[in-house]
């Protein structure tokens, strides 16, 4: 089992979740992020969940505290791409996760963050080249 | 001993179709007269013998096969459109499944007559044996009758249902990463569902930032429709789009808030126009007039 690869883009970390993530992928998630975090003292988080296309209320959480944990640590979460199903299933749950910042794209999530992606449109996030197919 | 037994080992299958071969023109005469012949063949009585022999000669065909009560018998088949028409006919006169199901039962009269008359002079239990087995055969007429009526009406369902699918749930790009979905008629769960599940999938495919909910043609909102809304409403937030009400008439708002329903966390808008503003605003775009006048407030947004 592979670390979940964290980039560091500028002053954001840009974390994208490939695969089935389950409770205890979830929570090594949680501890990667939070470590990177605090070693590059990121301003921002970035976590694309496009590629996720199943959620359990375990996962919803996990998310809603990986926002909390890093805005302790002085950076500010956005989760982008999350695919219809996933969001119908997290509100039938009742997790509609109020305080979880939530983009469509990469580009639109740096905009969230008030930082300018150095990557250009064409190329800015697997959300916007999956989201199409 | 019978001259019937004589011929052949004597069967109640083979007495009651050879009966109703028999006299097929006499049952079907008597049947002409009945409520459920009469009332659907109006124009002449000739037509509603007609039909009334066809359902005859299907019974024949099911009583020799001795599947009296086997409602897929293949006997019935034929029998089972003239049974559909003439049973759709009696429940758009407005009566009841019951009521139709009665008249088909009513046919049996005539049939266990005749076939008493007939047997008059046979063994008592070949009496009852005929009797039991054309009273079987009747009362699989009337399953039929009823399973047919009631695939009618599920068949019409799902087909105006699926129309009503079909024509109500739009999603409109009205600009680059602004989808609308305009709300008509009555919101259910299933409609509901539908609307929610294109719009999400429109967000994603056109890359929506803001999603507008129009309830213009919405006629009434209860808590279950409004539950819907904030459904939608946090999916698309998840998803990373913004989502807007807009078009609630003051009745509907009166009711919103009368039912105690909390709508302060979504976004709302008087008119689909303002919430195309916002959206344009919220992306950084502006319109402008091309002749330099300056745009009146009621344009601007």
């Amino acid at each position: 089992m592979s670390d979940f690869p964290v980039i560091p883009v500028g002053d954001v970390l840009l974390v994208s979740i490939q695969g089935e993530l389950h409770d205890a992928l979830a929570v090594r998630l949680q501890e990667s992020v939070t470590t990177a975090v605090q070693r590059r003292s990121a301003r921002g988080v970035i976590i694309d969940i496009s590629a996720v296309d199943m959620v359990d209320s375990y996962l919803g959480r996990i998310l809603a505290e990986i926002a909390g944990c890093s805005r302790l640590l002085g950076a500010d979460t956005v989760v982008v791409g999350m695919r219809p199903a996933v969001a119908i299933t997290l509100v039938e749950l009742g997790l509609t996760l109020p305080e979880l910042r939530t983009a469509r794209t990469v580009t639109d999530a740096a905009a969230v963050l008030g930082v300018a992606m150095p990557i250009t449109d064409t190329a800015s996030s697997g959300a916007d080249r999956r989201g199409a197919r | 001993m019978s001259d019937l037994d004589a011929a052949a080992p004597w069967s109640p299958q083979q007495s009651v179709a050879d009966l109703l071969r028999q006299r097929r023109e006499q049952i079907a005469q008597r049947w002409a007269d009945l409520p459920l012949f009469r009332s659907v063949f109006t124009v002449t009585r000739d037509e509603a013998v007609e039909a009334a022999q066809s359902v005859a000669d299907a019974l024949v065909v099911v009583a020799a096969s001795g599947r009296v009560d086997d409602i897929e018998a293949s006997g019935f088949d034929s029998v089972r459109t003239q049974i559909g028409r003439m049973s759709a006919a009696r429940s758009r006169a407005g009566l009841s499944v019951g009521r139709v199901a009665g008249e088909v039962a009513a046919l049996k009269d005539a049939v266990v007559e005749l076939l008493t008359a007939e047997l008059a002079g046979a063994p008592v239990e070949h009496q009852h044996a005929a009797v039991l087995y054309a009273a079987e055969l009747l009362s699989t007429l009337r399953l039929v009758a009823m399973q047919t009526m009631f695939n009618e009406g599920q068949e019409l369902i799902n087909r105006q249902r699926q129309q009503l699918m079909e024509v109500a749930t739009p999603v409109i790009k009205l600009w680059h990463g602004v989808v609308a979905v305009p709300l008509i008629g009555t919101l259910d769960s299933a409609r509901s569902q539908v609307v929610m599940e294109n719009l999400l999938d429109a967000i994603v495919a056109q890359q929506a930032r803001v999603a507008i909910l129009d309830v213009t043609g919405v006629a009434t909102v209860d808590t279950l429709v409004a539950q819907h809304l904030l459904k939608t409403v946090a999916s698309a937030r998840l998803m990373g789009a913004e989502c807007i009400i807009t078009g609630i008439r003051p009745a509907i708002a009166q009711t919103i808030v009368q039912l105690g329903i909390d709508l302060s966390d979504v976004a709302t808008r008087s008119t689909l126009a303002d919430a195309l503003g916002y959206a344009l605003d919220q992306g950084g775009l502006q319109v402008r007039r091309t002749d330099g006048r300056t745009v009146s407030a009621g344009e601007s947004r």
